[in-house]
């Protein structure tokens, strides 16, 4: 497989909007606007047949009816072509019982990998290394994440940042270390002495003024 | 081509989503709801028929295009 040369690419950061796309996956066509509206979780693998991407392939699946219920879509990729995403999915199914229910983008030219800084090559020149990158409704990219090629991927840790993006967005809150769905939320620090001043005696759970917490 | 095969008929989702367009639903989000798909696969299915003429966008509103009415006729018969 060929390799990728070193070149200065400007990734994408958070708050940024999503580089756009349009590639063969297993589900046909896609582009990133056909996402739009939607909160979208692309995240990428190093190859097909493999061992952690096959756990984690699983593992995505299983939480799949809960992104779904939280208004979100997974895309997968790796650098394989279409049909080794399908044999791959086929004997995931056959093996284990799983069915895959989310596309998988074949990005055999590196586009999308290249433009989202998948590949690492102090891992590996040739596949892409564990990202995830959470696209809101916007297609703004709200969190990325990168695992190394040993590491599996925590899905319970996915559900919560998304979680938690969803709360702060409903509610204009952030979330504290550790936060977990019914947690107190933090409010967002004054912005003057007055109001700082004020915040105090709200009735919030303060440690100080520039740290109070409520229950939603 | 996910919504039509190399031969040229709908595939099983395509089916649903002609026939979801044919019953009158306009745009992609309705199709989408009444088809019971995915948005994206919805989306990226209408393309797929537009380009191969079997459906017609006017707006943000799909309608069957007589290719695509003769091709559903063709299906259940």
């Amino acid at each position: 497989m060929e390799e990728v040369k070193e070149q200065l690419i400007s990734l994408p950061r958070l708050g940024e909007p999503a580089p756009a796309f349009e590639v063969v996956t297993t589900q046909g066509m896609l582009k990133l606007e056909d996402f739009k509206g939607r909160w979208l979780i692309l995240f990428s693998h190093p190859a097909d047949f493999t061992p952690v991407c096959t756990t984690e392939f699983i593992a995505f699946a299983e939480i799949f009816p809960e992104l779904q219920k939280r208004g979100v879509e997974l895309l997968g990729l790796s650098v394989d072509s279409v049909s080794s995403h399908i044999a791959w999915v086929r004997n995931v199914e056959e093996k284990t019982g799983v069915k895959i229910p989310f596309p998988i983008i074949a990005d055999l030219n590196k586009e999308v990998s290249l433009a989202y800084g998948m590949i690492h090559p102090g891992q590996s020149k040739t596949e892409t290394v564990r990202c995830v990158f959470i696209i809101d409704p916007n297609q703004i990219i709200r969190t990325i994440l990168y695992y190394p090629l040993t590491t599996g991927r925590n899905m319970a840790e996915i559900l919560r940042i998304v979680d938690a993006l969803q709360t702060t967005d409903k509610n204009a809150v952030a979330t504290p270390a550790n936060w977990r769905p019914g947690d107190p939320v933090v409010i967002p620090p004054p912005n003057t002495q007055e109001m700082a001043e004020e915040r105090i005696k709200q009735g919030y759970e303060c440690i100080d003024w520039y740290l109070c917490k409520k229950k939603l | 081509m996910a919504c039509i095969s190399p031969d040229g008929k709908p595939t099983e989702s395509g089916t649903k989503m002609l026939r979801a367009i044919e019953s009158g639903m306009g745009s992609a989000e309705e199709i989408a709801s009444s088809a019971g798909l995915p948005l994206f696969r919805v989306r990226s299915g209408l393309r797929e028929f537009t380009q191969a003429g079997l459906a017609n966008q006017k707006d943000d509103k799909y309608e069957l295009s007589s290719k695509g009415a003769e091709l559903l006729d063709s299906l259940s018969t």
